[in-house]
């Protein structure tokens, strides 16, 4: 199953180091990542793929999303398929 | 390959322009509950509806987290209950919708539909007795929704239907007057209803449906505003392919919601019903897509145009996204539901008359319009009527779900919360009588558009 993350928030070191470490923790891989800053905001989506994975999809939103709130970024994990469904034909 | 900018449209679309699934619903059939023993056949639906909807909600939130899309609502659907409970031996069937209202909270749905009875034609010993317990039922239940079908394209208008429903909808505005009648919220009054409606207060399980079918409702009229906003002054041809490339985009996410929860609860997909379904909050109102298109204030000369444009671009780019597309499938113009809506009618240039005319031409009727409460039985039965009028004639769904509200005047504001929202008391002309039209009774004959055979 492929994820995406997005994460926005105020920029700081260490947001890119933090979220892939979370990721290679739990054995998800990452695909694809694209990231800029604009106006000193943080803003990131990143495409993974969780099939080796050990955790489910809902517990790894709630690892991202504590790590998170830690370092005050809106961060959230969503099946790949709801993007599909809108955009691909 | 989805591209960064793609996911960050879908994201916009629900964290700023309040894109959601309106509802999962669950339709089901009590047509093997039947019992002469009104105990056991309350015994018997309240088992079925707890057995087939045990995991619904907890299904409708794991999607919901999974793929980050809100689902505002778990509903039931069941059978009209004058047919499934036809066979009691009873004058009432209070106690049916005490059960409904029980099950339903059971496994924790929003709302249960399908007090019901389908009298387009003529009554039989269970319609009268479901109508007559409409009031109390409304009054005793939280979460119970009913609907009478009244008039069809097929069959014509029941007149005895509308004047009993005019009386109908005054006893159970008076036996919820503490709650500013918001029994009549819960209760809607149809021409051409269809079966598969995931959408409240008007569904039901249709007879013709499977044993049990899964159905969703889309919404998203903050989405389609937005995508206009950046067409100031193109012409409407530009406007209707904008609002159907959106549309496709929302329905898409509804056919992905319906087949991933028919696949979770083992339960086939009905339908997905592709309305733009507007909430009170601030960014999700279809008086605003009116008034993006350049109508300065919803209810004024062009509205009916505008709504006539929107209603069939949603169609056309819904369509194609889905697989099934049923129930009512258009633009809904509810009054309390409506935050544009409400501004109309507090601004003036909304009026019921015009809600009527919108009503040619978008998915549905007179909806959650709260009027005087000593508006007259027979004028409330002459709305329905005219409503029943315009949905048979023009082969569509209308409906009406007017609350009289008791001790209020036009003037007043009344307040129902979530969802239902809140309404100015709208005008209804009064200083004339239709006592004399209501009282004939009889059968308003089918029109010749029913004779396509």
């Amino acid at each position: 199953m492929k994820v995406v993350v997005t994460i926005v928030g105020k920029d700081r070191i260490g947001i890119i180091a933090m979220v892939s470490n979370v990721l290679a923790e739990n054995n998800v891989n990452i695909l694809n990542v694209n990231q800029n800053i604009m106006d000193g905001f943080f803003n990131m989506v990143l495409i993974a793929e969780m099939q080796d994975s050990q955790v489910k999809l809902k517990e790894l939103q709630d690892i991202l999303r504590a790590k998170g709130k830690e370092l005050g970024l809106e961060i959230k994990v969503q099946h790949q398929d709801i993007f599909s469904a809108m955009h691909d034909i | 390959m989805i591209t960064s900018d793609d996911i960050l449209e879908t994201n916009r679309m629900i964290t700023e322009n309040k894109l959601d699934v309106r509802t999962i619903t669950m339709g089901i059939s009590l047509r093997d509950c039947a019992h002469p023993n009104i105990k056991n056949f309350c015994e018997n639906i309240y088992d079925k509806i707890t057995r087939s909807a045990e995991f619904l909600v907890k299904t409708g939130e794991d999607i919901e987290a999974e793929y980050g899309i809100p689902i505002i609502h778990k509903r039931i659907s069941v059978t009209p209950i004058a047919i499934a409970a036809e066979a009691c031996r009873t004058d009432t069937f209070v106690p049916v919708a005490e059960a409904m209202d029980k099950a339903g909270k059971a496994v924790g749905v929003n709302f249960i539909g399908g007090f019901s009875a389908l009298v387009e034609k003529g009554f039989t010993g269970g319609d009268r007795t479901l109508i007559s317990s409409i009031p109390q039922a409304l009054a005793s239940t939280d979460i119970v929704c009913s609907s009478i079908n009244l008039a069809s394209t097929k069959a014509g208008i029941n007149m005895d239907a509308v004047r009993e429903m005019g009386e109908i909808i005054k006893r159970t505005a008076e036996l919820t007057r503490d709650e500013q009648a918001i029994g009549c919220a819960k209760l809607v009054v149809f021409a051409n209803a269809p079966g598969d409606n995931p959408f409240m207060a008007g569904a039901f399980h249709g007879v013709s449906e499977a044993d049990k079918v899964v159905s969703v409702g889309v919404s998203g009229p903050g989405v389609v505003k937005h995508a206009l906003e950046g067409l100031k002054g193109k012409d409407f041809t530009e406007v209707a392919e904008m609002i159907k490339r959106t549309a496709f985009k929302i329905t898409r996410v509804g056919q992905l919601v319906a087949r991933e929860a028919s696949k979770r609860l083992g339960v086939p997909f009905g339908i997905i019903d592709l309305s733009l379904a507007p909430t009170p909050a601030v960014g999700d109102s279809v008086a605003n897509v009116l008034e993006e298109m350049g109508i300065e204030s919803c209810g004024i000369p062009g509205t009916t145009a505008a709504l006539a444009l929107l209603n069939d671009a949603v169609k056309k780019g819904g369509l194609m996204a889905s697989s099934h597309v049923g129930g009512l499938s258009g633009a809904f113009i509810p009054v309390s539901e409506d935050k544009g809506m409400i501004d109309a009618v507090n601004r003036g240039s909304l009026s019921i008359e015009k809600l009527e005319a919108m009503t040619c031409v978008c998915s549905v009727g007179l909806d959650m319009i709260a009027i005087e409460g000593d508006t007259s039985a027979s004028t409330i039965s002459a709305i329905i009527a005219d409503e029943a009028a315009i949905g048979m004639i023009n082969n569509k769904t209308t409906a009406v779900r007017v609350i009289p509200v008791p001790g209020k005047k036009v003037g007043d504001t009344v307040e129902y919360g979530g969802l239902l929202g809140y309404c100015p008391i709208v005008p209804v002309q009064n200083k004339f009588s239709s006592d004399a039209f209501i009282a004939r009774g009889g059968r308003i004959p089918a029109p010749i558009r029913s004779l396509t055979n």
